[in-house]
């Protein structure tokens, strides 16, 4: 008999004994938690892909609730988390403007010229490392995809030797705006008209040189601006995003049509041909 | 006093838990892709296993061993290291959030580590002391955070390099992990 009650009372009692100890400390150590941080928990996706540049997504849940974070700041979720997040933050979603990731080049294989050719490893991170990659231009896409394996969302393309970001399907999670050793990724609103797609910080000669579709640097956009939403630093003009009304008058004057209308122009039409 | 230092060496290189035992190889290459993440991941089960191994040296010799009932003892130890880690995680999170926060999701998951349980039951084989225990415990968890570390650094250059297709991820980090296998076998007979 006791060979049968010593082995059942002691993993009993080391059971009991060890439910008993981390009740008791589960009270005794309890940490009052931000009933909103559950809240906003449930509301998030739940896929814990960390694009939010937070820990998953409860540490995204702490961020909002403690105000760190901006309510769209789940790019996956889009707009529908964003309203449920403003909503149980008590806070008006339709103030925050949905972001896409766009690549400020345009200098394709017709365009832009190459210093060499590159037969190498396909990853940019590697190629910049050779005199700063193949193209004529320092500052120019490299298109060897990098950007196109780390989207999970299958929103990037590589056409003609550039990376082109299909505006519906990117989620903005800015996977592709980190790898970038160009850094000509960017985040701009959604439903902006206008956008400089060139990153170039040469003199306008130079640019002439290297690529057909680059800014020259010519300030025709600055002057015309009627709502004076361009800054000009390093011979390439900038939109301030906040100021722009869509009015698309720097659209037209562009003489390189560095400066594209993304919603009518620019991607989708290329994707699709 | 040499009888530890012959036990720290012996387990962080010549009988390394990961590359000559085998033990915790699924967090080994679970966590093993970034050099923050495994370092993490080494604190946290250099702090857990030392304090199992002792709690569970004071069980084997107070109650299995006094009630000759030895043959419990791996589900004692499960037992054992799972409230353990339960306990500790909620203390932590009272006590320090910065280490609750540094420690994260490792806490947890160095339940299921089987190199707690291996180095608990091995000390116990071994017929360790205390002090003896502590250090072999030390020993083993500073060897996982090694091999854990070494191969982070290895894993973040192989993410460039240019790796066959069939080959890419898993596959090329387990041969990875046996070629540093054979490296650390090289350390036998130091001791």
């Amino acid at each position: 008999m006791t060979d049968l009650m010593f082995p059942i009372a002691t993993l009993g009692g080391l059971g009991i004994g060890f439910g008993v100890i981390l009740s008791v400390a589960s009270k005794f150590f309890y940490v009052p938690v931000d009933p909103k941080v559950e809240e906003l928990n449930h509301a998030l996706p739940g896929a814990n892909c960390g694009a939010c540049g937070y820990p998953g997504c409860g540490g995204l849940a702490t961020a909002l609730a403690e105000g760190r974070a901006p309510v769209n700041a789940c790019g996956v979720g889009g707009q529908k988390v964003a309203d449920h997040v403003a909503e149980i933050l008590g806070l008006n979603s339709s103030l925050v403007s949905k972001e896409i990731a766009v690549v400020l080049c345009q200098g394709d294989c017709d365009k832009a010229k190459d210093k060499y050719r590159y037969e190498g490893i396909q990853d940019c991170r590697i190629s910049s490392r050779l005199s700063d990659g193949q193209k004529s231009c320092s500052y120019g896409c490299l298109g060897c995809g990098t950007c196109f394996d780390v989207c999970q969302f299958d929103a990037i393309r590589m056409i003609d030797g550039i990376a082109v970001i299909d505006r519906e399907k990117c989620t903005a999670c800015k996977k592709c705006v980190g790898v970038c050793p160009k850094k000509i990724i960017e985040m701009v609103p959604y439903d902006n008209e206008a956008i400089v797609k060139c990153k170039s910080e040469d003199p306008g000669k130079v640019v002439r040189g290297n690529c057909e579709i680059g800014c020259i640097g010519c300030k025709i956009c600055v002057k015309n601006c009627p709502s004076d939403a361009f800054t000009f630093e390093n011979n390439l003009a900038k939109i301030i995003y906040e100021k722009c009304t869509n009015c698309k008058v720097c659209v037209e004057k562009c003489p390189t049509k560095c400066i594209v209308n993304p919603v009518k122009s620019g991607d989708e039409k290329t994707i699709a041909s | 006093m040499g009888n530890i230092f012959i036990i720290l060496v012996s387990t962080i290189f010549i009988n390394n838990y990961v590359f000559a035992r085998f033990l915790g190889i699924c967090p080994f290459l679970g966590v093993s892709s970034k050099m923050d993440t495994a370092t993490g991941m080494g604190v946290a089960v250099t702090f857990v296993t030392t304090l199992a191994s002792v709690v569970t040296f004071i069980i084997q010799k107070y109650i299995l061993d006094i009630f000759e009932i030895q043959y419990l003892q791996t589900i004692v130890f499960i037992l054992v290291i799972a409230s353990l880690v339960q306990f500790v995680e909620m203390a932590i999170k009272k006590m320090s959030p910065t280490l609750y926060n540094a420690l994260g999701v490792y806490l947890p998951l160095i339940t299921t580590n089987c190199i707690v349980l291996g180095v608990a039951i091995l000390n116990i084989q071994e017929g360790y002391n205390l002090i003896e225990t502590i250090a072999s415990s030390v020993g083993a968890s500073l060897g996982f955070f090694l091999a854990l570390v070494l191969m982070a650094g290895l894993r973040e250059k192989l993410e460039l390099a240019d790796i066959p297709e069939a080959l890419k991820g898993f596959p090329i980090t387990l041969i990875a992990t046996g070629l540093m296998s054979i490296a650390f076998a090289g350390f036998a007979g130091l001791v």
